[in-house]
């Protein structure tokens, strides 16, 4: 049986296809200005890579801040209830799940079973959330996928006082003004937005073991920042910005299956 | 004087509000504060109250949120020290 | 050079009823504000000069700038000022100054003096914060807020559509009422988002004009919900940069449902006017006179 998820974020449509509980295939196609065209971009996408065609499938469920948009779906699941199911399935001995997407950080406390015991959101400011380290990369003139790798290769964080993303481009500018080193600025960067998400996080309380899953966990230099100041180890799935597409393809599978 | 401490931003509303009429200047909030929030000192907006003022420090102001956010968890919320040890009843938070 | 298409022009004003020699009490203030600053002279607590400049890189600088450019043409040097208040955001870089005093305290005071004492609620747009301020009768604060943390509703805000849209400061206010109907609002607060929304509405067909309207209107709700926080009584002033644009003036009024008082002054010298009165009452503490 196959059943797709479809997760419409801000930045990316992921849609992905699952056949018995086993990913087939995965498309992403950009948000853009017409998330519906996306959405439906994206499922054309997957279903061609999966050869299927929209009658092979049993049922679809979407995510995502713009779920919506989805009309094709049958079903929706919010974004929390989604990443705890994957990351449920993916990663049993995780009870708290940290997610963040390019407009929105999330962190949900989960039970053994999957669902979901508490939660708290950071939306509709940039400075909790994934568009704060791409201003910040082009206030820099550092490629997103750059960021990371350049990070780590800095010793010192220099501090940075702005809390708004708007402010802190403005700050990142003076800083290169005076001097500092890109690697130093790019860290601090991601200490600052680390901060954010793991004092949201301890706001949930922090109980072991800990995942972390959307596209800005492919960043290894907030990744690092954020480890530091949690004093954890992270659980990261392979392919992190799926994770909310799984977790509706489990619910999708669920329905299917009549649960 | 009703000062109001901290921000709005998308996400939502964060002042701490310290009514400098009753303030008494007696320092307790800051030793209450388990992340030092408080501090007394002159009176910055007023420039001829003689007596020391309770205020939020600049550390803090532009991201009470985050500051605030170890006593205030999403579930289980106990009262909050800084307003237990406030006697005049000076402090209060928006959120 | 890069256009620039976010700065209020400068400005600069003399009376011409009053000779400072005359005077027996010369006070300054000087408003250091992030993108501009401002020093007046006071001649017995009467307004004589102010000066409206941008703010450099280097803060003392800036101060010096603007303040010699108030006593330009006067006569007048540093020495002969009493007494001196610096103010706003670079209040402590002002070495001239004897005494810094948040802009929150110099506003209220300098709109009291603007707009007289039925002021009751005043409107502070900077070039990077908000302030709300509730003050009584003499211009002594009751209420305040400031928004310094996010870029929302602030002057920066509308420096990030003038330059989208590259339409000077200056025509914004006028350009935005250049639309057959009052669009919907921007949805989002945050600036970095709204700067997206608009993106969007710029690629769906939306005119220039028709994007200012929807980005003035959320901005004048925005700063509304901001004053509802101290609540607003009347009178009602508004003070700053913002204060000329009229597309998010006319919106707040409407919101408000109150008409804000007119200035007969610039209006971004309030907080180094009320900077002046302060260095003024501070002197005759001083002479023992109060």
């Amino acid at each position: 049986m196959n059943v797709v998820g479809i997760d419409c974020g801000a930045k990316y449509v992921k849609a992905l296809v699952l056949e018995d509980d086993k990913i087939k295939a995965k498309s992403s196609v950009l948000s853009g200005f017409d998330q519906k065209a996306a959405a439906q971009e994206a499922l054309d996408k997957v279903l061609e890579q999966a050869s299927l065609k929209k009658e092979d499938i049993a049922y679809i469920t979407a995510t995502g801040a713009g779920k919506e948009e989805a009309v094709f779906a049958q079903g929706t699941i919010t974004e929390v209830g989604a990443n705890a199911k994957a990351v449920n399935i993916l990663f049993p001995s995780v009870r708290t799940v940290i997610d963040v997407g390019a407009e929105e950080g999330r962190s949900i406390k989960i039970n053994e079973k999957g669902k979901v015991v508490d939660f708290a959101i950071n939306e509709k400011c940039a400075a909790g959330a994934g568009t704060f380290t791409e201003t910040m990369a082009r206030a820099l003139e550092v490629k997103l996928e750059e960021m990371g790798a350049l990070s780590l290769k800095s010793q010192k964080s220099v501090p940075m006082n702005a809390q708004c993303a708007v402010f802190a481009e403005s700050e990142v500018v003076s800083l290169i003004h005076a001097k500092h080193a890109k690697q130093d600025i790019v860290r601090a960067v991601h200490d600052a937005i680390a901060d954010r998400i793991a004092s949201m996080t301890r706001k949930i309380g922090i109980e072991k073991d800990v995942a972390l899953v959307g596209g800005v966990a492919r960043n290894i230099g907030f990744v690092d920042s954020l480890k530091r100041d949690l004093k954890q180890e992270l659980f990261i799935p392979e392919e992190p910005e799926y994770s909310c597409a799984l977790g509706a393809a489990f619910a999708a599978a669920e329905k299917a299956k009549g649960g | 004087m009703l000062a109001h401490y901290g921000y709005k931003d998308g996400s939502g509303e964060y002042f701490i509000i310290i009514d400098t009429d009753k303030c008494d200047g007696c320092e307790e909030c800051v030793t209450a504060c388990p992340v030092g929030v408080f501090e007394v000192g002159e009176d910055e907006n007023d420039p001829f109250r003689e007596e020391p003022v309770a205020k939020v420090s600049e550390d803090h102001r532009k991201k009470i949120k985050y500051s605030c956010a170890p006593c205030k968890p999403v579930s289980g919320r106990k009262s909050l020290p800084c307003m237990n040890s406030c006697d005049p009843d000076a402090i209060s938070h928006s959120w | 050079m890069e256009k620039e298409y976010w700065r209020w022009p400068e400005s600069k004003w003399t009376s011409s009823d009053i000779d400072w020699k005359d005077g027996d009490i010369i006070s300054a203030g000087v408003d250091v504000g992030s993108v501009s600053s401002q020093a007046v002279v006071l001649i017995d607590g009467k307004l004589y000069s102010y000066s409206n400049f941008r703010t450099g890189s280097d803060s003392p600088e800036s101060a010096q700038k603007v303040m010699d450019k108030a006593m330009e043409e006067t006569g007048l040097s540093q020495d002969k000022i009493h007494y001196t208040v610096g103010t706003g955001y670079g209040r402590v870089n002002v070495p001239f100054a004897k005494r810094a005093i948040t802009e929150i305290a110099c506003h209220a005071r300098g709109a009291n003096f603007m707009y007289g004492p039925t002021v009751k609620t005043i409107l502070d747009m900077g070039g990077q914060d908000c302030k709300a301020i509730h003050c009584d009768e003499k211009g002594k604060v009751t209420n305040f807020l400031m928004n310094d943390k996010c870029a929302a509703g602030t002057g920066r805000g509308m420096e990030v559509f003038a330059d989208l849209l590259s339409v000077p400061i200056e025509d914004m206010g006028r350009l935005s009422f250049e639309v057959d109907e009052e669009p919907e609002p921007v949805s989002s607060t945050c600036v970095i988002f709204a700067k997206s929304e608009a993106v969007g509405l710029l690629r769906k067909g939306w005119a220039k004009e028709k994007v200012l309207a929807a980005y003035s209107s959320a901005m004048a709700h925005r700063v509304v919900e901001l004053l509802e926080r101290i609540k607003v009584e009347k009178d009602f002033a508004i003070t700053g940069g913002i204060a000329k644009n009229e597309g998010v003036v006319k919106r707040i009024e409407a919101e408000l449902k109150i008409k804000a008082l007119e200035a007969k002054h610039d209006t971004q010298i309030a907080g180094a006017l009320g900077g002046a009165l302060f260095a003024k009452a501070l002197i005759e503490k001083e002479r023992g006179l109060r």
